[in-house]
């Protein structure tokens, strides 16, 4: 009966059609939007707020989002213990330091993996700040409100990380 | 009699315990949230690259159909009078210079910050670059969002608005456009076997 939630991939259609019903009920019920990116921000700040809480207090950018654990943190927080369920079911879950696509580029070195992604990280959280969202917030949440925002963000996201795919894989690696 | 009873209430609304409910609604979404990106494959560099080279379409499978489902339930609420939207605020500065730099950081990086939460729970062994990368990413910004909310940020501000809206028409012409133009670029992605 319940062999689907032991498969290791479902149709994204399935998928999606999932994520676009859990948004009716995040509407309905939070009264909020899906989205993930400011939780990292405010994860961000009370980590810094460990070491300098004067400094942290003064910055208006975290004035403005506050620095509580809040709805939204909470969400990042599952979506973390749902993938690993969803991993473990499935006998998915595998410890892995360097993706397969990359090394079979770039070679198995974490260390540079490491690197480069750490560039990337900081890439993603500059941009999702200046954009005012992610690929949640403003690539599903937003677009299936029709904000104009979102539809620009949603189809640069794609654009610049589009370019920068090709750019890395077919020019460097 | 009549006024301080409706003190107390006053009183009783002030102060309200805290309530978690909303958290444990936050983290029950979050859990079916994850769940199903790991499901989809959306939790795996590989596939999200994939997407970015243009090899695997899963990711966008999963983005039109979620936004097609979402967005006729949502606006069929809110006809009903049932939810209100929320649209972000924004501008062309934010939107398309942030864009373009976040879609450099994703292709980067290979996950966007929910997947990679999600990554996480998939086992992706990268929990030390990730505790620096993640949470250390987002620290540049705030430093700099006093310069950026005076100046680019500014650029091309349009606000929070909806195409509905924009066109001034019904926002169901909208939905149906919208709706129509998903199920044509699925229906294409299919058909062309990818």
């Amino acid at each position: 009966m319940m062999e689907f939630l032991t498969e290791v991939r479902w149709s994204p259609y399935a998928v999606g059609i999932g994520i676009g019903i859990l948004s009716w009920f995040s509407f309905l019920i939070s009264r909020k939007p899906l989205a993930c990116s400011t939780s990292f921000a405010r994860t961000s700040g009370m980590i810094e707020k460990l070491f300098s809480r004067k400094k942290v207090d003064l910055k208006p950018y975290y004035q403005k989002i506050g620095l509580a654990v809040d709805w939204q943190w909470m969400l990042v927080v599952g979506i973390i213990i749902g993938s690993l369920i969803s991993a473990l079911l499935s006998g998915d879950f595998r410890w892995q330091w360097v993706p397969s696509l990359w090394a079979a580029a770039f070679g198995g070195n974490p260390l540079m993996r490491i690197i480069v992604a750490l560039v990337g990280g900081i890439c993603i959280g500059f941009g999702a700040r200046w954009a005012g969202g992610c690929t949640s917030g403003h690539g599903i949440s937003g677009t299936l409100q029709l904000a104009v925002s979102s539809w620009i963000s949603a189809i640069c996201f794609f654009i610049g990380g589009i370019l920068t795919a090709h750019i890395i894989f077919t020019l460097i690696g | 009699m009549q006024t301080s009873k409706s003190m107390d209430k006053r009183m009783q609304t002030s102060v309200p315990k805290k309530d978690i409910s909303p958290l444990l609604w936050g983290l029950a979404f979050g859990i079916v949230f994850g769940f199903l990106l790991q499901k989809g494959g959306a939790t795996k560099y590989d596939v999200i690259v994939g997407q970015l080279l243009l090899n695997d379409f899963t990711v966008l499978k999963i983005m039109l159909s979620a936004v097609l489902i979402g967005l006729i339930g949502i606006h069929a609420m809110k006809t009903l009078g049932w939810v209100e939207l929320y649209p972000k605020s924004s501008s062309a500065g934010m939107n398309i210079i942030g864009g373009l730099i976040f879609g450099v950081g994703f292709a980067v990086l290979g996950y966007c910050p929910g997947t990679i939460a999600g990554a996480i729970g998939n086992g992706a062994g990268r929990l030390g670059r990730r505790t620096g990368g993640n949470f250390d990413r987002f620290r540049p910004f705030a430093s700099l969002y006093p310069r950026l909310s005076q100046g680019i940020l500014m650029k091309g501000d349009y606000g929070d608005v909806t195409f509905p809206r924009l066109f001034k028409v019904n926002e169901w012409v909208i939905v149906i456009l919208a709706a129509t133009l998903i199920v044509i670029v699925l229906y294409w992605l299919e058909r062309a076997g990818m």
